[in-house]
């Protein structure tokens, strides 16, 4: 079980957490013209990395705050997390 | 019966209580403080059980929890528990066992047919055999392997015992309670570090109980008993013993099996049989310790023949005796300490010591005592069947090829030692990639993955100087990183025989012309020869090999065999043994009961149960109850002898003609407030909301991204900045993290706040013609007609002093209201309800009839909403703005999504009227097509109508827009059944929907 610090909480246990995939997609924005590929990569298209991934976890069970947690997909070592505004370094 | 291989004296047990037990329906006795192996062995006993494949004799091979043969059947308090290790249940009165994969009896074994037809049974037996022909398998083979194979057999009845969970920190996680455990446990917690200190064993001290060492001039138990003590008495400490720490997970999770009453004849009142212990350590301290590894030689599988370390632990830790007529053969300094337990009380054993003239403290030590010591001597095969009667001894050369004559000589046990393999099973399972030491011919811990060192033997030291040494620095060190203080605690003076070098040398040749099987893996009963033909047909990778021949496969991991197949597929393959490298080791470290693993969440426990706070008046009121997601809600109100379908039947006919008052609180609430709310509706509903007026509902419709629909309700705007939303009950969850998803990821600038409001409202749904009327007795002081309360209005009103809102809006087709209060008035409202509704013939209705009333009306709910359905599928098209953009909007262009013969809502009548139609049903164009008969769609929802008086089912049908009027049959195989149907609107009720405007 991943230990996860969220940062408006501190360190919690996974199971208070859901996954929310890949944190570097964006939504396109309203009313604007997109083709259908741009659409398609950001409703399904996903990359499933071996490596360091930035990524949204809820905590659900706590704040509720979306927050964004680097990741690495093969260790599962956790180099930051960060609130849902914050700038990423 | 007379214990006849008990000592007079001596051993850790407790003499003066006897312990009356059963084994395979005999009576025997044993003392406090026994396991189910030393109390047999102490009368006799060797002959537990029979081999996983050839269903060879089985004795004891250790006295722990490597024992791969003494697996038994476990009697306690009327229940049986299977797979259960002789050498670690300890003894209680009354204790029943049987023993396992024998049939009909361990003395006569039906089975051990295999074992003369071993010949047809080589590596990969289960591949090749049970290949062919396919449809053997489920009649024939599988049915053979079941009933030939097992280890036991579960219980079939409900598991009354409590299993509990819990969860701990701690600064330092200590697994394992020998020299090592105790010294860095000591260290730290005198650095008033916060420690657990987990022992797997009844008794702490691990090596020190049988070791002759000497340790601040107390002996080894002793100084481990003095530490106990002490660290027992500190607050910083939790001391748990019989606790197995089997799993090392990610970020320092560990978790630790407690028994806690498995050595009781029956749980105590409140106790938990087992306890599950999830450990967040911010450092881990691996002392597990080592395991001594066989001898491989001829009929080495033979009763009697057992670890040289387990013949020491039943001496001294029992006072049993494996044998009185012993033979010793070793290839290390261990045998010898052994050897001279047994002459020291009174018994004779011979030493077999496979190395040419080694020399050490311990050696002069036996050869003083006057220990017959044979050097550059194996054993070549044991002989006896059900137990060791003597053994085929020779002299060996020392290149270790060659045999000399063979000699036979009387024993009835052997005691092997083949030198020590480190327990490395929970820094491998943390990730730790282990090395091979050559000094020591096994694998230890390399560098550290998560927060784990590994000490004392288990990281292959195996010198009681270096590992106290090593360990209290450990200990100090870890401790003082998180506490900052440094208690130096003095060094004890350690007394200990340090020992010569082992042999390189663990697998003794077959003499000319012979075929003895040379077991590797005692479990799986994998010989030599199986590893051999694995190699020779192209296996290769060790994993593949373990899979093929099942080496170190079975309940015991490998703990005793592991190495030994790493050395033969190494020397077979002219490599070194890290060039092979090891199979991957995974938690659990040993067998973790199913109870344990699931705790309390049983049942009921599973999930906590919610009640809406009318559910005492329902229960007085006979209501039926049914789970709907975590709520219970009343399925229907039993009168009399009715059944669900009559009692439904009714509450949905009372609706129609007069009123019925449903329980809604279950409903999804939100509550959405700030000065972006409309804009954030706007966004995430289909419809237009932007004009929405202050104390008016709108009925709407969300989707996921992906174009399908995510859910339905009504929000109503309260006052300027504030709405309030409601869910279904399913979704309620989900729609609120898909708002909280938005306002903070994707639209942050939105200023709007939401919470949900589930559990502070109670909710009545009043329906049907009369409900007007009775409304009009609940709020007297209210317009409640049709200008003052018009369909989608809201208003806030005051019921007899309770505030309360009232939403005109209707699920069931009918004049309906919607009247919440405050949770804790809830029983209040309902009482008034029914009470004022007396009148109007008001009836309780539950989620049956609450279900009827949708369906025959059309409106869509969770089996049409089903995470595959659009807009469109459901006839929800009508919400769909074209001019603004919403949540999902641009999948909906997808070609699928547009096609002109997409699926469709419709209804479904049989054309008998009279036959019910299954949920789940297919519609088919022709029944006697032949299979695969293509589905043209599905049955989402039946009812029986009460509009109508006769079935009638919602289905979501290809290209429905266009079938209406259609006949089709309706196929379940399930339920057998074809239906001759028509299609219909899926509007039955109302089509204009007139009522609900009235
Ligand atoms: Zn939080």
């Amino acid at each position: 079980m991943l230990h996860i610090k969220c940062p408006h909480c501190g360190m919690r246990s996974q199971n208070e957490f859901s996954y929310g995939g890949d944190a570097s997609v964006k939504r396109p924005e309203l009313n604007k013209e997109i083709s259908d590929e741009e659409w398609d990569n950001f409703v399904y298209n996903r990359k499933s990395l071996r490596g360091k991934h930035l990524e949204l976890w809820q905590h659900l069970s706590g704040c509720r705050q979306w927050i964004k947690v680097e990741r690495d997909t093969a260790t599962h070592e956790i180099f930051n997390t960060y609130k849902a505004d914050e700038e990423i370094t | 019966m007379s214990q006849k291989f008990r000592l007079e004296n001596g051993g850790l047990i407790n003499r003066d209580k006897k312990l009356s037990f059963k084994f395979n329906g005999k009576s025997y006795y044993g003392y406090e403080g026994d396991t189910l192996a030393s109390a047999l062995i102490a009368n006799g006993v060797h002959l537990v059980g029979r081999s996983f494949k050839y269903h060879r004799p089985r004795g004891f091979f250790g006295a722990g929890v490597d024992e791969p043969y003494a697996v038994v059947q476990l009697y306690r308090n009327n229940e049986t528990e299977p797979n259960i290790k002789a050498t670690e249940q300890e003894l209680f009165e009354g204790l029943e066992a049987k023993s396992v994969n024998c049939w009909p009896s361990v003395n006569f074994d039906i089975g051990a047919i295999n074992n003369f037809l071993k010949i047809f049974l080589p590596a990969g037996f289960y591949y090749k055999t049970f290949m062919w022909p396919k449809s053997f398998w489920y009649r024939v083979y599988e049915p053979f392997i079941r009933k030939a194979a097992g280890l036991g057999v579960a219980s079939t009845k409900h598991d009354k015992e409590r299993y509990e969970h819990k969860y701990e920190y701690c600064d330092l996680l200590i697994a394992g309670s020998g020299p090592s455990g105790l010294a860095s446990a000591y260290a730290a917690a005198k650095n008033g570090a916060r420690v657990i200190l987990a022992e797997d064993k009844p008794r702490f001290g691990g090596s020190l109980l049988t070791s002759d060492v000497n340790i601040g001039n107390q002996s080894g138990e002793d100084w481990a008993n003095s530490i106990i003590s002490e660290l027992k008495e500190m607050p910083n400490v939790i001391v748990k013993n019989r606790s197995q720490v089997f799993g090392y997970y990610d970020h320092n999770m560990l978790v630790m099996s407690e028994k806690v009453s498995d050595h009781l004849p029956k749980t105590k009142k409140h106790h938990p049989k087992q306890r599950l212990w999830y450990i967040r350590a911010k450092e881990v301290l691996i002392s597990s310790g080592s395991i001594e590894r066989p001898l491989v030689f001829g009929n080495n599988d033979t009763p009697g023949v057992m670890l040289s370390s387990a013949a020491k632990e039943y001496l001294k830790v029992y006072g049993v005796l494996v044998g009185k007529n012993p033979l010793v053969f070793t290839n290390n300094d261990s045998g010898y300490e052994t050897a001279i337990e047994f002459k020291k009380n009174g018994v004779n054993p011979i030493i077999l010591d496979s190395r040419v003239n080694p020399q050490s403290e311990i050696i002069d030590e036996a050869i003083n005592l006057g220990i017959k010591i044979k050097f550059s001597h194996v054993v070549v095969a044991a002989q006896g069947y059900k137990k060791v009667s003597s053994a085929d001894i020779a002299k060996i050369s020392d290149d270790k090829k060659q045999l000399g004559t063979i000699e036979n000589i009387k024993c009835d046990c052997i005691c092997v030692s083949g030198f020590w393999t480190p327990t490395i099973h929970l820094a491998s399972q943390s990730g730790n990639k282990t090395k091979f030491k050559e000094e020591i011919d096994a694998f230890v811990p390399g560098t550290s993955k998560q927060k784990e060192t590994t000490l004392g033997a288990a990281n292959g030291i195996f010198t009681l100087e270096e590992t106290l040494k090593s360990s209290f620095t450990a200990g100090q060190d870890l401790s003082k990183k998180i506490t900052n203080k440094d208690n130096k605690i003095s060094f004890p003076n350690v007394v200990e025989k340090i020992s010569s070098q082992h042999d390189k040398f663990w697998c003794v040749p077959l003499p000319k012309g012979k075929s003895y099987k040379r077991f590797l893996d005692f479990q799986n009963d994998v010989a030599v020869s199986d590893i051999e033909i694995a190699l020779k047909e192209g296996y290769r990778s060790i994993e593949h090999v373990k899979r093929y021949t099942t080496l170190g496969m079975a309940t015991d991991q490998g703990k005793t065999s592991n190495l030994n197949g790493l050395q033969l597929v190494s020397d077979i393959e002219n490599k070194v043994v890290p060039a092979v490298g090891h199979t991957t080791f995974r938690p659990p470290y040993t067998p973790i009961s199913i109870g344990a693993i699931v705790g309390r969440e049983v049942g009921k426990h599973s999930k906590p149960t919610r009640k809406s706070p009318m559910h005492s008046w329902h229960e007085k009121n006979n209501a039926i109850f049914v789970d709907a997601g975590v709520w219970l809600r009343p399925r229907y109100y039993k009168q009399g002898s009715e059944t669900l379908f009559e009692a439904s039947k009714r509450e949905a006919k009372n609706v129609r003609t007069n009123v019925g008052v449903c329980d809604v609180t279950t409903l999804g609430k939100i509550d959405i407030k700030g000065p972006d709310a409309a804009e954030l509706l706007n966004r995430v509903y289909t419809n237009a909301w932007l004009k929405l007026p202050v104390g008016k509902a709108r009925y709407g419709v969300m989707l996921r991204e992906d174009g399908i629909v995510m859910d339905d309700g009504t929000t109503t705007r309260i006052s300027e900045n504030h709405y309030h939303m409601t869910t279904t009950t399913a979704q309620a969850a989900n729609v609120l993290s898909h708002l909280e998803y938005y306002l903070q990821l994707v639209w942050p600038e939105l200023n709007v706040n939401v919470v949900s409001t589930t559990e502070q409202w109670a909710g009545a749904a009043i329906a049907g013609p009369k409900s007007r009327k009775l409304l009009e007795k609940l709020f007297p002081n209210n317009d409640v007609s049709n200008e003052g309360l018009p369909f989608m209005g809201y208003m806030e009103s005051d019921l007899f002093g309770v505030k309360a809102r009232i939403f005109r809006i209707s699920f069931s087709g009918e004049l309906a209201y919607e009247v919440n209060v405050e949770s804790n008035n809830g029983q209040f409202m309902w009482e008034k309800i029914i009470e004022l509704g007396q009148e109007f013939q008001v009836q309780p209705y539950g989620t049956e009839a609450l279900s009827t009333l949708r369906i025959e009306m059309g409106h869509v709910a969770g089996s049409e909403l089903d995470g595959r359905t659009i807009s469109y599928d459901t006839s929800l098209e009508g919400l769909i703005s074209k001019k603004k953009d919403f949540i999902g909007k641009r999948s909906l262009n997808r070609e699928a999504f547009t096609s002109s013969d997409r699926q469709k809502i419709v209804g479904v009548v049989p054309l008998d009227k009279k036959t019910s139609i299954p949920e789940g049903s297919h519609l088919v164009k022709d029944a006697q097509a032949p299979l695969p008969n293509k589905k043209l769609g599905h049955i989402s929802a039946s009812c029986w109508s009460v509009e109508h008086d006769n079935p009638f089912s919602l289905a979501i049908l290809k290209d429905g827009k266009n079938m209406i009027g259609e006949k089709l049959f309706v196929m379940s195989p399930l339920k057998n059944k074809v239906i001759p149907v028509e299609i219909v609107s899926s509007h039955y009720v109302d089509p204009k929907g007139e009522r609900v405007r009235s």
